[in-house]
Order: C-alpha cells, then sequence, then structure tokens
C-alpha cells in the first residue's frame, strides 16, 4: 500500500498559526480520503515558517467498489414517481429490479459503484482542503482568486510505494502538483525533487530545514538553558514565546548576548516586555539577584563568523530598545519627584474616558470617593484607600505606559514607591485592574481590594447608566471581566458586600454627568438630548438633600437655560419618576449581570446554574459571598441521598398544594393542628416539622445554610411516609384542610431556605 | 545574492542604489508627494494607484511626518521628520520576496551574516480604511522593512492585489553604515571637501519642530483646518462628473484626496499636542476615513482608476 506525501509551500506563515494549520491540513485530507473510502495506517504533520507537510502511510491504492440497494415507488406507481426514482439511482427502468413484497411489487435499484484510484481521490481531496482551509485570516495575492495565508507557491502531492513514486496529477488554480520542494531559503537556495517521506526528511535537514517544531523548540531551550548554564544563569521560561520562536526560524541557531549595563537597572518587567513585545527575546536572569543581565534570541542560520555580525546587530537594536524605555523611566522618575503621582496624574483631566462618561480625572475622583466609601466594608483604612485612588491611574499618563501599554499598574507600582507612597498603596497601583481574568490572582491586601472594586464597579455603573451593555459576542469595555472581578474579589476575600447600596451610591454620579453635556446640547438647540439630560440632572438635585443650597443653585442655572428652549415644557414630578425608574433599571439589570457571571463562574466550580437559581430567587442576593455560601450549602445537601428525594418530596407537596389552592381558591396557610392529625405518619411530620423549624430558624437567622439545610434534608423520611400512608384528599373536609395547611408548612419552611421549585429533577 | 556589493557611504547612496535598482527592476521612479504624510503610503501613488485593475508599478522615497515621534533630535532613532523608500507593484509578481532581498543586497547587506527574517505583520490604516497581509522584515532582530499584499484600500478589495514594500530608510541605513545616532550618519560622500552629516541638515530643524509640534502649534487653528479640509473635500467630491466649462468628465479625485492627506496630518498634530483623547481619537480617524473612503470611491469612477467609457457612471 502506498504512502502520501504532501507539502504546502509558501511565504512566511506566522507563527502563532502553523501549529493548529497542521493540525488542520492532517484533519482535513485524512478525513475527507476516509470519507472517499481510502483508509490509511498512521498519519502526521509538520510545519515551518515555509511549509506545511503531511504523511500519511499506508494508503489504499484504490477505494473498494461499493453497492448500494434503494427501494423505490411500487411497480405500477404514476410514471412520475418512476421516473423520479430512476433519475435519483441513474439506471433506466430495465436496470431495475422488480420485487414481490407484502405491499405488492417494488421496484428496487442496485447500485454499483466501482472503486477509485487513490491519485484521483487524492487529488479532489487536497484541492477541496486547500480551497477551504480554515486560515484565521487569508489573503490573495497578483491577479489570483486562491486565499492562501501567504502566496502560495508549490504543492508537493507524491505516492510512493515499492515500485517508485509517482506525483499525483492535480492543480490548484494554476499551481501543479509536482515532487519538489526547498530547502533554507538562504543556507541552502534552490529546489529538489524527493521520492518518499524518509527521502523528503533526510534531504531537508541537509538543506538545513528542522521539519519538526517540536524538535526546533526543544533544540532552542536546550541550547538557551545550556548557555545560560554556563555562564551562571537561568532562562526565564517563557512557553508562549518559546512556540513562537520555533515558528520564525527553519534552522534555530541559539545565541546569547548582553544588555548594556546602562540599561540593567530597570524594572525587570520593563526589560522583559520590551525584550519580548519587541525582539522576541527571552530574558536571562541571574538566579542570586534576580536580575535580568543578558537575552537569549534565535537565529535562522548558521554564519561564518558563527552569529557574531547577527549578535551585535541584535544588541545594538536592543540598546535602541531600551535607550527609548530607560529614556521614558528617567523621565516619569522626574517626574514623580518633582510633582508626585497626582502631578503626574493631571494631564488625566483633558483625557477623555469615554465621551459620554467624563474625563480619567472625573472617573478617578469617583473611584476615589467609591474607595473611601468601601474601605471599612473590607478592612482598609478610608483615607488609603482615597489616597491610593486618587494615584492609581497616574501611569497612564506616563510615558512608559504610553509606550507600553500593558505596563499599566505595575509602572504605577514602581512609581507610587518612589514618590514615598507606602503602607499597601503602591501595591494597589499594580493590583487595582486584577483580576483579569478567570485564573488570575485575586488582590488581598485591604487598600487594593477597596481600589479594585471601586475601579470595576465605576466602570460598570458607568457603561450602564449610558446603555453600553455587552452584547453577545462583543464586550468592548472588558464589562464582563470587570463583574467577574467583582465577584472573585468579594468572594475570595470573604466580603459581605451589599451590592445594591454600592451600585447605587456609584450610578449617581454618572447620571450627574450629563450635566455637562446638558450646557452642550441646550447650546445646540438640541431638545430631545437636553430633555434626556435634564432628566438626568434633576435626579441628583432630588437625592442629595445635604447639600440643598448647591443644588438650588444649579437648578436656577439650569433652568434660566431651559427657559432659552423654545416651545419646551418638562414636568418635574414625571421627570423625577422616569429617573427613578432609570435608576431601579440599572440597578436590576447591573445585579442580573452580577448573577450571569456568577453562574458562569460558579458552573466551573461544579454548582448548577438551576441551583444558583434557587438562591438568587432569596432576599439579600445582592450579597454575592452569603448567595455563594447558600448556593454551597444547597448544593452539598442536594448531592446526599436525603437531599435529592427531599426535593421530590417538596416537589409533590408543593404540587398538591397549588392544584388544590388553585382549585379552591384559597391559599392554604392558616397553620396546620395537630389534633386533627389521624395516621401516626401524620403526627410524625408534624413533629418532625416542629424540630426542624426550631433548627432552620436560628440556623438561617445566624446564615448559617449548612445546618439549616442538613435540617431540612431530615424532612425526606417524614415526607416520604407522610405520602406513602396518607390520603390528602380525605372525605372529611376539616382532615383535607388540615392535611393542605401542613403541606403548606413544608413549603413554606423549605422556601425559607432557598426557592427549591428553581431546582430541576 | 551573494554577489559581493562594496558597501554605500552615504545616507544618500542608499537612496540612489535603490533607485537603481528598482528602476532596473522595471519601476516607474517618482518624486516625492508635495504634502505633509504620515508615511509613504499616503502618497497617491500608493493609496489611489493600488484601487482598479489598471497596473501599476512605481518607486519613490517619500519624507514623512510623525509630530508625536520627535525627540528634539536627541534620540538617536527617533526623528518627527524621516524618509521612507516605497515600492508599489501590481499586480504584485510572484517573486517579490527575491526581488527585495536583492535589493538589500544591493545596498550591501550580505546574506551570508545577516540573519533575514519575514515576521508577522499585518498591517492596517485605519484612517486609509486599508488593510493588508504580510511581514516586517527583520535583519538581525531589526525591523528594516514592511513588507504588505494590500488586501483593502479605502474599503474597496483590491484586485489585482498590489505588494508595497516599505523601507525606514534612516533606520536601515544607519545599520548598514554602522552608525549609532542618526545625527552623526553621513549624508552625502563622507570623503568629499564639504561632507554633510544627517544631524547638518536636520538637527536643527528636528529641534524646531518638536518645540512647534508639542507645545506652540494652535490647536484652535489646527481643528479649524481640520474642519476646514473634511469639508472642501467633501465639497470637492459633490461636484457633477462633467465639467461644466470643457464638457469633459473630471471627477477630481485627486485635489480631494489632498484634502484628506491634510486632515490627517492636522490630527497627527493636535495628536502630538496632546489635546485628543483615547475615545475622540476613534472619532477623529473615522472622520479621517471617511473621507478616503469617499477618495477611493471617486478614483475608481476615473480612467485611471480603471473606469472605462461606457461603464456605469
Amino acid at each position: 500500500m502506498p504512502d502520501l506525501l504532501i507539502e504546502l509551500f509558501s511565504e512566511e506563515i506566522p507563527a502563532r498559526m502553523q501549529k493548529r494549520a497542521g493540525e488542520d491540513l492532517q484533519k482535513l485530507v485524512t478525513n475527507g480520503l476516509v470519507e472517499a473510502g481510502l483508509t490509511y495506517a498512521s498519519a502526521a504533520a509538520f510545519t515551518t515558517p515555509r511549509r506545511l507537510t503531511l504523511t500519511v502511510e499506508g494508503v489504499l491504492d484504490k477505494s473498494p467498489t461499493t453497492r448500494e440497494e434503494r427501494k423505490g415507488p411500487k411497480a405500477d406507481a404514476p410514471e412520475k414517481a418512476i421516473k423520479g426514482f430512476l433519475r435519483g439511482a441513474g439506471l433506466t427502468r430495465d436496470q431495475v429490479e422488480e420485487r414481490e413484497t407484502p405491499k405488492g411489487n417494488v421496484l428496487f435499484a442496485v447500485i454499483e459503484k466501482p472503486g477509485r484510484p487513490a491519485a484521483e481521490i487524492i487529488a479532489e481531496v487536497l484541492e477541496a482542503t486547500i480551497r477551504n482551509f480554515p486560515w484565521p485570516k487569508s489573503m490573495r495575492w497578483g491577479t489570483g482568486a486562491l486565499k492562501w495565508v501567504r502566496p502560495l507557491h508549490s504543492i508537493l502531492c507524491i505516492l510512493t510505494d515499492d515500485a517508485g513514486h509517482s506525483v499525483v496529477p492535480g492543480e490548484v488554480d494554476g499551481i501543479t502538483f509536482g515532487d519538489t520542494t526547498e530547502g533554507h531559503r538562504f543556507m541552502a537556495p534552490g529546489r529538489f525533487a524527493v521520492t518518499s517521506f524518509d527521502d523528503y526528511s533526510a534531504k531537508l535537514a541537509r538543506a538545513r530545514v528542522m521539519l519538526d517544531a517540536s524538535e526546533r523548540a526543544n533544540t532552542i531551550w536546550n541550547d538557551a538553558t545550556n548557555a545560560a548554564f554556563a555562564n551562571g544563569l537561568e532562562v526565564v521560561e517563557d512557553k508562549g514565546l518559546l512556540a513562537e520562536v520555533a515558528g520564525l526560524v527553519e534552522w534555530p541557531v541559539v545565541l546569547m548576548g548582553k544588555i548594556g549595563d546602562d540599561f540593567l537597572d530597570l524594572p525587570p518587567e520593563v526589560l522583559q516586555t520590551s525584550m519580548k513585545e519587541h525582539q522576541k527575546f527571552f530574558s536571562v536572569r541571574n538566579p542570586k539577584t534576580g536580575r535580568i543581565e543578558r537575552f537569549i534570541t534565535v537565529a535562522n542560520r548558521e554564519t561564518a563568523d558563527s552569529g557574531a555580525t547577527i549578535l551585535a546587530g541584535n544588541e545594538k537594536v536592543l540598546s535602541a530598545r531600551l535607550a527609548d524605555a530607560k529614556f521614558f523611566w528617567e523621565n516619569d522618575l522626574r517626574t514623580v519627584r518633582d510633582v508626585g503621582l497626582e502631578g503626574m496624574a493631571k494631564p488625566l483631566a483633558d483625557v477623555t474616558f469615554h465621551n459620554k462618561l467624563g474625563s480619567q480625572a472625573e472617573r478617578v475622583a469617583r473611584i476615589e470617593a467609591l474607595a473611601r466609601e468601601l474601605a471599612p466594608v473590607v478592612g482598609a483604612k478610608p483615607d488609603l484607600a482615597a489616597e491610593a485612588a486618587r494615584i492609581v491611574k497616574a501611569d497612564l499618563a506616563s510615558e512608559m505606559v504610553y509606550e507600553f501599554p500593558e505596563l499599566q499598574g505595575i509602572m504605577g507600582k514602581y512609581y507610587a514607591e518612589a514618590a514615598g507612597h507606602d503602607d499597601g498603596v503602591p501595591e494597589a497601583c499594580g493590583e487595582h485592574y486584577s483580576p483579569l481574568g478567570p485564573s488570575d490572582d485575586v488582590p488581598t491586601a485591604p487598600v487594593s481590594v477597596a481600589v479594585a472594586l471601586a475601579d470595576k464597579l465605576d466602570t460598570l455603573t458607568g457603561f450602564w447608566a449610558i446603555d453600553e451593555k455587552p452584547t453577545g459576542s462583543k464586550d468592548p469595555f472588558a464589562l464582563r471581566r470587570a463583574a467577574l472581578g467583582v465577584a472573585r474579589l468579594v468572594l475570595e476575600n470573604g466580603v459581605s458586600l451589599k451590592l445594591t447600596e454600592q451600585l447605587s451610591a456609584s450610578v449617581w454620579p454618572q447620571l450627574d454627568l450629563s450635566r455637562a453635556e446638558l450646557r452642550n446640547w441646550i447650546a445646540d438647540q438640541n431638545i430631545p438630548e437636553a430633555e434626556n439630560a435634564l432628566k438626568f440632572w434633576l435626579q441628583s438635585w432630588a437625592k442629595a438633600d445635604g447639600e440643598r443650597s448647591l443644588l438650588w443653585q444649579r437648578a436656577r442655572d439650569s433652568r434660566s437655560e431651559l427657559e432659552k428652549l423654545k416651545d419646551e415644557k418638562l414636568d418635574a414630578d414625571k421627570v423625577l419618576a422616569e429617573i427613578m425608574f432609570v435608576h431601579d433599571k440599572i440597578l436590576e439589570d447591573l445585579l442580573a449581570f452580577f448573577h450571569d457571571r456568577l453562574k458562569v463562574y460558579l458552573r466551573d466550580q461544579g454548582i448548577r446554574h438551576d441551583i444558583i437559581d434557587a438562591c438568587i430567587a432569596m432576599p439579600q442576593n445582592d450579597d454575592l459571598t452569603l448567595l455563594v455560601k447558600r448556593a454551597k450549602a444547597l448544593s452539598e445537601t442536594l448531592a446526599t441521598d436525603d437531599g435529592e428525594n427531599l426535593i421530590q418530596g417538596f416537589k409533590r407537596a408543593n404540587n398538591i398544594l397549588t392544584q388544590a389552592e388553585e382549585a379552591d381558591g384559597v391559599e392554604y396557610s392558616y397553620g396546620a393542628d395537630i389534633k386533627f392529625a389521624e395516621e401516626p405518619q401524620e403526627t410524625a411530620l408534624f413533629e418532625a416539622l416542629d424540630t426542624a423549624e426550631a433548627k432552620i430558624a436560628p440556623a438561617m437567622e445566624a446564615q448559617d445554610f449548612t445546618s439549616a439545610m442538613s435540617a431540612m434534608a431530615t424532612l425526606r423520611g417524614p415526607i416520604d411516609a407522610f405520602f406513602e400512608a396518607v390520603q390528602i384528599n380525605a372525605e372529611n373536609q376539616t382532615v383535607r384542610r388540615n392535611r393542605l395547611n401542613l403541606l403548606s408548612r413544608i413549603r413554606t419552611l423549605c422556601l425559607s431556605v432557598a426557592d427549591l421549585t428553581k431546582v430541576e429533577g | 545574492m551573494s554577489d559581493t556589493v562594496t558597501p554605500p557611504r552615504s545616507f544618500q547612496e542608499i537612496i540612489l542604489r535603490l533607485q537603481t535598482y528598482w528602476a532596473s527592476k522595471g519601476c516607474a521612479v517618482l518624486q516625492p508627494y508635495d504634502m505633509e504624510v504620515g508615511a509613504g503610503t499616503f502618497h497617491p501613488a500608493t493609496t489611489l494607484r493600488s484601487l482598479g485593475s489598471q497596473p501599476w508599478v512605481a518607486a519613490y522615497v517619500q519624507p514623512s511626518r510623525r509630530p508625536t515621534d520627535g525627540r528634539y533630535g536627541e534620540n538617536p532613532n527617533r526623528l518627527q521628520h524621516y524618509y521612507q523608500y516605497q515600492v508599489l507593484i501590481k499586480p504584485s509578481p510572484p517573486d517579490l520576496q527575491e526581488l527585495y532581498l536583492g535589493s538589500l543586497a544591493a545596498i550591501g547587506v550580505d546574506m551570508a551574516v545577516h540573519d533575514i527574517r519575514f515576521v508577522e505583520d499585518d498591517w492596517e490604516s485605519p484612517t486609509l480604511g486599508a488593510w493588508g497581509l504580510g511581514w516586517e522584515v527583520w535583519c538581525d532582530g531589526m525591523e528594516v522593512s514592511q513588507f504588505t499584499y494590500f488586501q483593502q484600500v479605502g474599503g474597496h478589495d483590491c484586485h489585482p492585489v498590489s505588494g508595497e514594500l516599505t523601507y525606514g530608510l534612516e533606520r536601515l541605513a544607519m545599520y548598514i553604515l554602522g552608525v549609532d545616532h542618526v545625527m552623526d550618519m553621513p549624508f552625502n560622500d563622507p570623503q568629499t571637501p564639504i561632507a554633510l552629516s544627517y544631524g547638518d541638515i536636520f538637527k536643527q530643524t528636528e529641534e524646531e519642530y518638536a518645540r512647534w509640534n508639542f507645545d506652540v502649534a494652535n490647536t484652535e487653528v489646527l481643528l479649524r483646518h481640520f474642519e476646514e479640509a473634511e469639508a472642501e473635500c467633501k465639497s470637492i467630491l459633490d461636484q457633477a462628473h462633467d465639467d461644466a466649462k470643457t464638457g469633459k468628465r473630471i471627477i477630481m479625485a485627486h485635489p480631494a484626496y489632498d484634502q484628506c492627506i491634510k486632515a490627517s496630518h492636522i490630527f497627527n498634530l493636535l495628536d502630538a499636542r496632546g489635546v485628543i483623547s483615547v475615545t475622540e481619537r476613534q472619532a477623529y480617524i473615522g472622520r479621517v476615513r471617511a473621507l478616503a473612503k469617499q477618495c477611493a470611491d471617486a478614483f475608481v469612477q476615473t480612467r485611471a482608476g480603471g473606469w472605462q467609457p461606457g461603464d456605469a457612471a
């Protein structure tokens, strides 16, 4: 059985796309072969910057002949039906059989598909693969219509067996399949022919191409760590960078270079970021000092001077890059020394955060107020939280962060230290963006937590106030991440935070910002927008009693401005009601958003969404810590046998009760009386409910959900026994009503723990 | 490619060799566009000529301005005014990479000792509504050129596709000449009686422009000019296709595009003055892009843009 070798040779493929492309090539080709009946023994894909290669061993040399039997209409069916059947089968009337069946004579077609030679199938599959290749981004070139990641130059496609090799006849968009390829662009230029995969890989190796990406990565890593070790140093591990660099070279040559002494005092994050982002260098660290002292670069060729020219060039480029970084660092430090971080932050007054949400400086003021308020809740000193909040965004105005946005926060920490801040303030600068994702570390230092929360809450309320919520896959302001961040900060620090209150406190200033817009709109005679702005403005007037005189002043200003609006009469009460509606709506909507994020987060921790729903339906659902505590307790309870069965008992009780209530048009909540109990199981349930109630009520009071729920779960036996033995719809109406009232006790008691009607199953 | 080439001795020699090389490869060697632009791509010989079906092959030096990059002539590598060398070939030839490498050899890059790499860098110009796929070309870790296959310009799909090469001339020349500070680079032949360095020519202007760009440029005036350029561009394109005076079909795509270039440069100046916030940036870029798109729409209605009598007006 022959082996198949395919190579798609192109201009340089982006490193980040190579691995996936190799997998896709293998999947698309082998699936196509198998679908056409060509099975194979094994397959493997390889990638380099200029080629995707697939070897498939033990391919059938032709696809098997297939026989398909199709049942058609009855022999005496209308002409039209028979014709349709024959057309579908591609046969004539005399080629189909008539067979007797219990339903009469029926036509049968036997379609035989002869097997096809492998080459024919391969050519079709390969063409379809190339034309439909799932590149993340692809392009056209020249005058052609074919799309590939970069211009595709040649297609090698050969079948090899004992008798030798043959080119699979085929072509795609003018590129004819052949048996030649190229080696290293510079070290071994020129095309050569190959006869098999073994021949191909051997010749490539001679032509200075290491075909296997993992071999290249291993070579790089081994050579790099050896070079570092020989100098008493260590390479800072970076798997992403290693994979990328392995995709940039066909013949890796590791070179270790020096970082100029002038730059060794830059923060390690700056060195690392600059070297990695710009130059794709590995950082080499002195394990004793933790300082980054050298770099590793990976060249794509050997040279007569053993890489000396290449290394000198790379060192020079790095020096230029780091000279820039050092220039920024020193300028920033000078600024911080001269005017402090508050001074550094000054230009933020002129930087718009969002055109409907004011400047960065206004945002910082809101975060400060919020952080001060949140501080006691998370155990931070309000003054420290406010101090941190005032400066956490200052580094956005620094030159370093302008150049390297990914260093935001990190630079803030260094600059805060340089400015003499302490007591957790520099750390807050560094950590307040965290957590950035579901697996990022959550800050625990109180000042950091206060500011991190304030930052995120302000973002959320702001974008909600201007109705810029995430939709579908669009979340340009990373609001989902912000909400998850708040949830994780609260949960992982065990903070009890009344989210609704905090959100409300944060929403008002967001709405108030529209006052500035009001002026503009009035100036522009934009009546509908002005009306909106007025609505927002009036609410702050209505709310803040304490600042009445100031607000009256503002009211007069705006009134007189509004006088100028022609033909526009606004009813202040109506406007106010409208504003409160908006406020409440924002809060309600935001809380639901938090709950959605929480569901996703908890689902990953194994808590079912219906269990969370059952807890969200309970009061104080804006205290996420409490909510999760409840959900976890419920989840654990439901995982027990008693818990699971209790749900059934509860549902049964609830169903019977609801039906009876609907039929009778009354609510059975008068309290059942044990004196009407007739059966022992009935009496036992009364007692069990009394016992459970006595435990549940105080446990709930103490927010000890685990105790409350295990007390609830003890009801499972008595409830089951009750339903087993007792007929609810007794003839005696008093007994029946009493039993329904008893069911009502079950419902009330269970619902006091969580809304079990929402639990599925 | 391994032919040994005598090393060039000055900045201008490198430019001259590029001109000669690309002329020998059939390029029309054009002159710089006479307006302030941020990059060689803005030259209508690239932006507009990459549109439509007409073949095109051109090379030129383009002085470029990036006000935010000004460093008063002190930074060894950064300038607010610098030169790009630009090549545009439509349709892109199959051996464009080899042609490009040949140009490096022609200016003295010895392929046997240097490490040349094509590193993914998808090019996008939000202001031109243009994008393409390609690479930045690295020589020993330094980006020496941008290599792009244009896919879309001014919102129009490119058919056929142009191949665009952009060389950052100062950086490339400094590397080849072994100079560490741009101002020290010989501009003309250093052996000549009156040898001029890059600094002799540009040190003072870098200082002057840096001061003006960062601290003095009158932002109110600039803002007004932006509005005016925008309005003029639109008004030019609003004119009827047929000229009343000559009776000819004259669509003024180029004059309109000049206004687009102007708006783009003014935006860059405003940006350097620090008066444009992150969110406003997007709005300004969007406004320039809208102009570029309208100019592209107009250009494809012209003969150079592939329109022929008989096509829909």
